[in-house]
């Protein structure tokens, strides 16, 4: 509960913040600070410290695995503010407010990891939702910041109409929003009776809308567009944090829901996985531009996440999600960083980074490396999480197959980004970068190393 | 203790070394690490109680997962011959200049970390790591300081084996999620509970990525491209030591956990090696640049002990063994030798080479001894080895033996070929101005020829390092 109170009211402070001072920097500190603030304040309840009590009658329980995955999204909302903080403030002129969607989006986050029922699912992705559609279109006159904020917001809401359909549908044959029964709304009706009709169109319209907000091929068109066009910045937090929000949320909606489809469940979900890394992997290859090719290859972490909610509930897939998490937003993060601050999007801009600047060039391949899922680093421990539990859940062989061939194309076109780093003659455009920026990338670098020797560095934490 | 220390000292001296920008420095560094871990890994196999041998602490509990190193008698003549090959190596270039030498010293000596990893991990997830760390720095080393397409082969390169990394990755989920203990642990994985007829598909995602790796035709395309492109020191340490990787993990990791299937299906793939041997030597007839020869004709050499792994037997494995320290430390010579000859004459041609005996004669002595090791001679090292895998190949099947015979009758024509062509005949355009082999190359060689000679004619300390663990692996199997 606290992450929700806090993040909210850190929302309105920030807000307001912009009446007081003008000041880009201290805005970026409070800010900064206020992260750190809900961290604490989330890490109190985890450790039965302090905690809001409010009766919400079951819509909302917290439990220790969706605090932890709080921490985790706001650990890499810390780095990335650390990070890429400044470059927040270089998009426009309402930079308070940018903090304040922010922070709204995390309470979306804090809602998302709680939920225990369809309608706070709506609204926290809701909540998480219209944030990003304005933070989007924020560099104002920019062209494709807006038609990308358009477009987002445009099928953002077709999605979220087709969810509160299947919501609906799915009330309207069992009378109940709730996930109290075991299994889900299976629960109520009969055990041995065929669902009916009415329950099984819900959820698949409520799948569809999952999908489309993890950005789940078929339902991926708005993601390069939009990450393409929004202020990299922005794309930075939403294809890390908001992402692993939405795929956490898509988990556990389904954890008790899946046994309605009986069979057809995994027909679908293989259908999804194996389209989501086909069109991310396949599509990523052809592109020039670094950050469209991030765009590509979040659709395709994405198919590689889906593994866990194939996995249902086994154990080591529920860890993985959150290992996920943790490696590729902090990759994501660290290489969007970077990315930010050279001139020239294309891989041609990144030619001979590596001699102009050592230390962005070694973390970029550091994090490349953690996409790529190579051992030593966080990514591979995460790919291999979610790919036993597939597997411990009697998963296809051939899709695990299929999976890692696609992950050796992956590696493909995150390492022509290293060869055009190290390889490559040029002299790279730079924004000035300063000392401590520097520092944070081998920090955060460090972490990524770190979790690809040790996850149970972070994932040890979930159980005391 | 001893093989965590084979594996933090190359560490260590890997990731201080990235500070140095000394060239001479820079050099001298990596060469006293490597020669403290050949002191280390020599002091350790043979002065060293077994107790001193293995070495294990937790790592992942929840998974299974432990650090578990040991020196036992399967790693034992690999781990040598990777402490031997780094030094030579790396003395014998030393008059190699490099853009950025502390980066390459410093990648070298991690290749050196997981190469040794490799051979020592007694755990399927460290063996694993150690299996794609060994690959990472290569990977830099030829793209950054190799030939002129070096960035598009060795990108081949890596792909091809990252392919087959990740298909011995689910094989080792499908072998762990069958052991009886939920651990990665070599002694559970030889002990599942996979049925003969569920073998196969692990078995065959272990062995394609070893296969890339030796490499087994028809896996091998990106091989000769990989070692002419690279830096010479790579190439040396690529086919010295890296593909003896492949060879080994077979021997550890497929033949006692998949004894079924490798039983099953070791016909074919023993015609495989052989038709690759065959070849590998006919492509080799045909070249003009040194490099490229070396590389198809060590080719033929993997695919004669590969084929003598599955044939099995105690003499095989044993010759196996043996061949691998033995091709590993001629082949480096002959790798010396090209960069020799490219480093002063600027050229790799055979047909633009000729008569240096006139003019390098030390050279020349060196060369020729080398060659006769590369054909097997009698009183060479390749002699003891290619005469037990010979063995093991003739116990199992007359027809094939004698295919795989006509591949060592091919060497013979090319590296003769090759000796002529460089060393004889009239002195060509280039050679005219042809001096001597550099020092620290020299003695390098001198030392190797002298183990070419003196394992040639007493090979038996080679033979009793590997005697143990074949026993073992016969017993498992």
């Amino acid at each position: 509960m606290n992450a929700i109170i806090v993040s909210a009211l850190l929302g309105v402070v920030m807000m307001f913040s912009g009446i007081f001072t003008t000041n880009k920097t201290i805005i970026k500190n409070i800010a900064t600070a206020g992260v750190l603030f809900l961290l604490a304040a989330n890490l109190m309840e985890m450790n039965n410290l302090f905690s809001f009590n409010i009766n919400t009658h079951d819509l909302i329980v917290t439990q220790r695995y969706g605090l932890f995955f709080n921490c985790i999204a706001y650990g890499a909302t810390f780095i990335y503010l650390v990070l890429s903080g400044t470059d927040i403030t270089e998009v426009g002129v309402n930079v308070a407010e940018y903090f304040a969607l922010i922070f709204f989006v995390l309470c979306g986050v804090a809602i998302l990891s709680s939920f225990n029922g369809l309608l706070m699912l709506f609204i926290g992705v809701e909540i998480l939702s219209i944030p990003l559609y304005i933070l989007t279109g924020s560099d104002k006159r920019n062209l494709k910041s807006n038609e990308a904020s358009l477009k987002y917001f445009l099928m953002g809401s077709f999605s979220t109409g087709v969810m509160l359909m299947g919501i609906a549908l799915m009330y309207g044959a069992t009378g109940n929003f709730g996930m109290v029964h075991s299994n889900g709304l299976r629960g109520v009706v009969s055990a041995t009776q065929q669902p009916p009709f009415l329950l099984v169109a819900g959820i698949v319209l409520l799948f569809a809308s999952m999908s489309f907000k993890v950005s789940a091929a078929p339902f991926h068109f708005w993601t390069p567009d939009v990450y393409d066009g929004a202020p990299s910045v922005f794309t930075s937090f939403m294809s890390t944090i908001v992402k692993a929000a939405g795929m956490l949320a898509f988990i556990r909606v389904f954890e008790n829901q899946y046994t309605i489809l009986g069979p057809t469940w995994h027909i679908i979900v293989d259908f999804a996985i194996v389209t989501t890394l086909l069109v991310g992997n396949i599509t990523a290859v052809f592109q020039q531009s670094v950050k469209r090719m991030l765009a590509y290859s979040s659709i395709a972490q994405a198919g590689f996440m889906l593994f866990a909610l194939y996995a249902n509930n086994t154990e080591i897939a529920k860890e993985g999600i959150l290992l996920y998490a943790a490696a590729y937003s902090s990759a994501t993060i660290s290489i969007f960083a970077v990315l930010i601050k050279l001139q020239d999007y294309t891989l041609d801009g990144f030619n001979g980074l590596a001699k102009k600047e050592p230390v962005l060039a070694f973390a970029a391949t550091v994090s490349l490396l953690s996409l790529s899922g190579i051992p030593l680093t966080a990514g591979f421990f995460a790919k291999y999480y979610v790919l036993a539990g597939a597997l411990q859940a009697g998963g296809a062989l051939w899709l695990i197959i299929v999976a890692v061939l696609l992950a050796a194309v992956s590696v493909y076109y995150y390492f022509r980004v290293i060869q055009a780093m190290y390889f490559k003659e040029g002299d790279p455009q730079t924004l000035p970068i300063s000392g401590g920026f520097k520092a944070a990338l081998i920090v955060v670098a460090a972490f990524i190393v770190i979790l690809g020797v040790w996850p149970s560095a972070l994932l040890s934490w979930l159980y005391f | 203790m001893i093989p965590v220390l084979l594996l933090f000292i190359p560490l260590v001296a890997g990731i201080l070394g990235f500070f140095i920008k000394d060239q001479k420095a820079a050099s001298n560094w990596a060469i006293v690490a490597s020669v403290i871990t050949l002191l280390t890994a020599v002091i350790g196999i043979y002065a060293m109680p077994a107790s001193m041998h293995q070495f294990e602490a937790t790592w992942l509990p929840s998974i299974g997962a432990s650090f578990s190193v040991a020196l036992d008698g399967m790693s034992k003549m690999l781990v040598l011959l990777t402490a031997i090959s780094m030094p030579l190596i790396l003395i014998a270039t030393r008059n190699n200049n490099y853009s950025n030498p502390g980066a390459f010293y410093a990648l070298m000596s991690l290749a050196q970390v997981g190469l040794m990893g490799v051979f020592v991990s007694m755990d399927a997830l460290l063996f694993y790591f150690f299996w794609e760390l060994a690959l990472i720095p290569v990977y830099f080393l030829s793209s950054i300081w190799g030939g002129e397409k070096r960035i598009a082969v060795t990108f081949k390169f890596f792909i091809y084996t990252f392919i087959g990394s990740l298909l011995m990755l689910v094989g080792i989920l499908i072998a762990y999620l069958h052991t009886k203990d939920q651990s990665f642990a070599w002694s559970s994985f030889t002990n599942t509970d996979l049925t003969s007829g569920e073998e196969t598909l692990p078995f065959f995602l272990f062995f394609i990525a070893f296969a890339i790796k030796m490499p087994i035709f028809p896996l091998h395309t990106w091989q000769p491209d990989a070692y002419e492109q690279a830096p010479t020191a790579t190439t040396m340490v690529l086919s010295g030591v890296m593909v003896k990787m492949g060879l080994f993990a077979v021997i550890r990791w497929v033949l006692p956990l998949f004894p079924f299937a490798a039983n099953q299906f070791e016909m074919p793939i023993i015609i495989l090696s052989v038709v690759g041997m065959i070849y590998a030597s006919l492509i080799a007839m045909q070249q003009d640049d040194i490099k490229r020869l070396i590389a198809y004709s060590s080719i033929a050499h993997i695919g004669l002990m590969a084929a003598a792994i599955f044939a099995g037997g105690t003499l095989g494995l044993q010759g196996v063994q043996v061949q691998m320290f033995n091709h590993g430390i001629n082949v480096i010579g002959l790798w010396i030798l090209a960069n020799a000859i490219e480093n002063t004459l600027g050229t790799r041609k055979l047909s633009e080479l000729g008569g240096l005996a006139t003019k390098a004669p030390t050279m020349a002595i060196l060369f020729v001894v080398l060659a006769f090791a590369n054909i097997a001679l009698p009183l060479t090292n390749a002699f003891i080895g290619e005469f037990l895998l010979f063995n093991g190949l003739f116990q199992y099947n007359i027809w094939i033996a004698a295919a795989a015979g006509v591949s060592i009758i091919l060497g013979a024509v090319y590296t003769l070929q090759m000796v002529q062509k460089v060393l004889f005949g009239e002195v060509s355009a280039v050679t005219t101005n042809a001096t001597e082999i550099n020092a620290y190359s020299k003695w390098v060689l001198i030392v190797i020829v002298v183990a070419v000679i003196a394992l040639g004619v007493y090979p038996q300390p080679l033979i009793d390092l590997t005697k143990d663990s074949v026993n073992a692996l016969l017993v498992i199997k």
